[in-house]
């Protein structure tokens, strides 16, 4: 039989804790306020403090994008970065790219390739797919695949998550030829 | 025309919108009032004894509200079978917070609780603990010599059955032999969310629970149980589960922690696992398997010997049917197989989409592709001579089996005409080219069903049972199944489901859930169409006076004749003419165990895949898969084609990734987490086609339906396997297919 302490003792007097101020941050185009310590990440400020539980967790260290949500315009994991770090910037959640009466186009693609099946990861999803196609990088369906890695789904509807991207990609392509 | 007809039909999901606006809720997601945080400390060590906890420390810190551990646990359920739930195994169900002692590593010691997340967390990561450690056993391949046949084992589990025939003369003599070991490591289901629990404390002892689980009662039975609560005064809801695949059959710790610091505190409490802790409870079991098969000249099977060790923990026998599938999809007279497990210092395997069978399948899919070229056969030529037109286990005829079709529906779209057989004679430039068949069979299955249905005055109908959407489209299925029996447009349906107040469903499991609570929707709604009937009786000039329910039916918002379908009353007038605001009708659905125990009722899957490997590098690319189901009825193509989509990609997974590596020194899994545990990325998935071979069955259950979540999974990772050998000549009996392993 061996002993084993798993941590050093910690120092007194206990430790203290950091404080918490006022946060100001820029949601879905709304000016948001709340009382936080500078620890709180993005992701549990929206879940947490604010309420706007679309933005999801699936492991809280930048490996699964189910928290992707758009930061002036690109694609971050939520879960990476501090509220704090977000004042003045413009955030957009899945609850700001459209409702249940006015769906996004990727919403709507979503639903009509059924992309997705336990939904878990789905906002993640179209945030990022959101980005994608701002980024104009991705022109082919292998380009897509490529850029939409960073966003696990393990119900596996990749299959149909691209399809529903690409259909979205052809017709924003139409529309600007027009 | 009828415009009510939905069954079968390419519906798009009815909680679409809900999930793609992030509307739909799941259990961490309920911001109730004056929430406190759990968060679970895990232990650093994997047997011994805490010997003590530096609670003080922790309680010192602002915003801390509680520690909670085996020193501070009030008494709770003593017996054993308080806390075992629906599926528990045979044995003794780990208790959370019981004892001083460790069983397994990063089992739960300790939940700190506090007024944010942010401190919980925090004040966890400084809990320091003392332990007395012993040495632990983790690795399954140092017991070979210790299996042991397991007792009780737990509900669904078939011991083999006895060896039939002379299976070990009929190997000697058999003219092509073929034998080997076949390994996977534990895999670890890891739905996208992780197990939370959020509980709302409703004062005196009332709790809303909202859980992560795939059965909202079975949930419920355990709280109540352990901490001597009335049904009525727990509420367990889960209307969206974030994926199951089977982790959330049994009640994971959390539930347990977030209850007990609930009631102690008479506070609201929420407890969300990390992704490493997705790692401290039920998987897949680390699994070694010994095939030997045996081929006649004529290329008839001689003889299948399928042996298993599985890995179980030492508080319980967890057991899923690995061998068993190796005595009914092939014709044999001579089969032996035997099933062993032998104790880990780990907790507790658990069921894992298509458990056992998709082990199982994996080796025997490779021996048989192994035998087939012994045999100098086409490995699906070889699989269409020992065709099994009887379950010879049970020693019955199938209800209904069309693995042949699968078979050729599944080798006409993949073209496998084009195959040549021997190894690395297929190329795409510098890569080479390889082509693998496999399949399966699984259990249809169907349980007890409870549900009710109501029609509003408006025209509105609601139908109600306690079943779990974990990404299946059960909200879907059952909306459509409701619709078409009430003769209703889908947009005037609503289905509820994930709620203990409503009528009780079976856990979502087993792809029994579109049987049985689609059995249990359907009974509930013919009720009601019972009770409609009588009511558009009365009204005045009724064209349906002294007509039986047989007599009509019900369609595009009307019930009419049969025999004459322009006498008919408008569904929607029934109550108004009535004076009645609503009619409610409940119904139930059993399986007709006289009629199908006479059968034997399965569903079957053939599998055509191709890769393309880059021998330089080592990397395997699963470029094209054909997956040929048959499965009984389909009710809704779109959604039971992205079951079979997601099976193929854990498939992809199983063979090409998942494996959770065991540091034997630590008794831990290493790469306990979303980066280190490989799944497959939206890179890694090519062209997939499903195929959906018809199937009429009315005995496996009246809506014809056999469940389709599992069997999508079978013999993929065995077609990779053997689409690799055929590319590159390399046989890989052991999985993952890593690079190193091609290299
Ligand atoms: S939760 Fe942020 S990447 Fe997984
Ligand atoms: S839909 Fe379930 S994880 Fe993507």
């Amino acid at each position: 039989m061996t002993k084993q302490t798993t941590q050093a003792p910690l120092g007194s007097p206990a430790i203290a804790l950091p404080p918490t101020s006022v946060v100001t941050l820029k949601i879905n185009g709304e000016e948001r306020q709340l009382h936080i310590a500078p620890w709180t990440t993005l992701l549990d400020a929206l879940r947490e403090y604010l309420d706007l539980t679309g933005t999801k967790k699936g492991c809280d260290h930048g490996q699964c994008g189910a928290c992707t949500v758009l930061v002036d315009g690109r694609r971050i994991n939520s879960c990476l970065t501090l509220a704090v770090m977000q004042e003045g910037a413009d955030i957009t959640t899945i609850e700001g790219l459209g409702t249940e009466q006015n769906l996004h186009p990727l919403q709507q693609a979503f639903i009509d390739h059924d992309a997705f099946q336990c939904g878990y990861c789905t906002p993640g999803q179209i945030c990022s797919a959101a980005a994608l196609l701002t980024e104009g990088k991705a022109k082919t369906t292998a380009e897509i695949r490529e850029l939409m890695s960073g966003n696990v789904c393990r119900c596996g509807a990749y299959t149909n998550i691209v399809a529903a991207i690409e259909e979205v990609l052809t017709t924003q392509k139409v529309q600007r030829h027009e | 025309m009828s415009t009510t007809n939905y069954i079968g039909k390419p519906t798009s999901r009815v909680d679409g919108p809900a999930k793609v606006t992030g509307a739909a809720k799941y259990a961490a997601e309920f911001n109730v009032p004056n929430l406190a945080y759990g968060y679970v400390v895990s232990s650093a060590v994997t047997k011994g004894k805490i010997t003590k906890i530096y609670t003080d420390e922790i309680l010192a810190i602002a915003g801390v509200l509680q520690v909670f551990s085996h020193e501070n646990v009030p008494s709770l359920a003593w017996l054993d079978r308080s806390y075992k739930d629906d599926v528990a195994p045979g044995g003794s169900p780990f208790r959370p917070l019981h004892s001083a002692e460790v069983k397994f590593n990063m089992q739960p010691v300790a939940v700190v609780v506090a007024e944010t997340f942010e401190v919980a967390r925090y004040a966890a990561s400084l809990l320091r603990i003392d332990y007395d450690v012993v040495e632990h056993a983790t690795d399954l391949e140092a017991k070979r010599d210790d299996g042991y046949k397991p007792g009780g084992g737990k509900t669904g589990w078939m011991p083999p059955p006895a060896p039939r025939g002379n299976p070990n003369d009929a190997l000697q003599n058999a003219a092509h032999r073929v034998e080997g070991e076949f390994i996977h490591q534990a895999q670890h289901h890891n739905p996208m969310e992780m197990f939370a629990t959020t509980v709302e404390w409703l004062g005196d002892k009332k709790l809303k629970v909202y859980d992560k689980t795939q059965g909202a009662f079975n949930s419920q039975q355990y709280v109540t149980k352990i901490f001597g609560l009335s049904k009525d005064n727990v509420q367990v809801i889960s209307k969206y589960t974030g994926g199951g695949f089977g982790s959330g059959l049994r009640p994971q710790y959390q539930l347990f922690l977030a209850v007990l610091a609930s009631l102690e505190l008479k506070r609201s409490v929420r407890v969300s696992l990390t992704r490493q802790q997705m790692f401290s409870f039920g998987h897949r079991p680390h699994t070694l398997q010994y095939l030997a098969l045996g081929a006649n000249e004529d290329g008839s099977l001689a003889a299948v010997h399928h042996h298993a060790l599985a890995e179980t923990s030492q508080f319980e026998d967890f057991t899923e049917n690995v061998v068993n599938w190796s005595g009914m999809l092939y014709q044999c007279d001579n089969v032996k197989l035997t099933y062993e497990l032998a104790k880990l210092d780990v907790f507790t395997p658990l069921d894992m989409r298509a458990p056992g069978a998709a082990t199982g399948s994996f080796a025997l899919e490779i021996a048989m592709d192994e035998l087939a070229y012994k045999a100098g056969l086409d490995p699906l030529e070889f699989r269409l001579r020992n065709y099994a037109a009887r379950d010879q286990n049970a020693d019955k005829p199938f209800s209904s089996k069309k693995l042949r079709e699968c078979y050729h529906e599944g080798a006409a779209k993949f073209g496998w005409a084009k195959r040549t057989p021997e190894p690395r004679s297929m190329r795409d430039g510098s890569q080479l080219v390889g082509w693998g068949v496999g399949g399966g069979v699984w259990d249809a299955s169907q349980q007890k069903a409870a549900a009710s249905a109501s029609l509003n005055v408006d025209g509105k109908l609601t139908v109600k049972s306690g079943s779990n959407e974990i990404g299946t489209g059960t909200y879907t299925i059952m909306t459509q199944i409701a619709a078409e029996t009430m003769g209703l447009p889908l947009e005037a349906v609503t289905f509820e489901l994930g709620d203990t107040a409503l009528p009780e469903a079976p856990l979502q499991g087993g792809s029994w859930t579109a049987a049985s609570v689609g059995s249990g929707v359907k009974a509930a709604c013919d009720a009601l169409g019972e009770k409609l009937l009588k009511l558009a009786q009365k009204m005045e000039d009724s064209p349906l006076k002294g007509v039986t329910y047989k007599d009509v039916q019900f369609v595009n918002g009307q019930i009419r004749l049969y025999s004459d379908p322009t006498q008919a009353v408008v569904i929607r007038d029934i109550l108004p003419a009535n004076g009645q605001e609503k009619l409610e009708a409940d119904g139930s659905a059993s399986p007709d165990m006289a009629r199908q125990s006479q059968y034997s009722l399965h569903a079957h899957n053939a599998v055509f895949v191709e890769v393309k490997v880059d021998e330089d590098l080592g990397t395997v690319h699963v470029t094209r898969v054909v997956n040929a189901v048959a499965a009984g009825r389909i009710l809704n193509p779109k959604t039971a084609r992205s079951q079979v989509l997601g099976s193929v990609v854990w498939g992809i997974s199983m063979a090409m990734m998942e494996e959770s590596v065991m540091d034997h020194g630590f008794g831990r899994y290493m790469n306990h987490n979303y980066a280190e545990y490989h799944v497959p990325v939206c890179a890694d998935i090519h062209d997939i086609d499903v195929v959906f071979v018809e199937e009429e069955d009315d005995i496996v259950n009246p809506l014809g339906v056999k469940g389709i979540g599992e069997v999508g999974l079978l013999g993929v990772a065995a077609a990779i396997a053997n689409a690799v050998y055929h590319a590159t000549g390399k046989r890989i009996r052991n999985l993952p297919i890593s690079i190193g392993k091609l290299l």
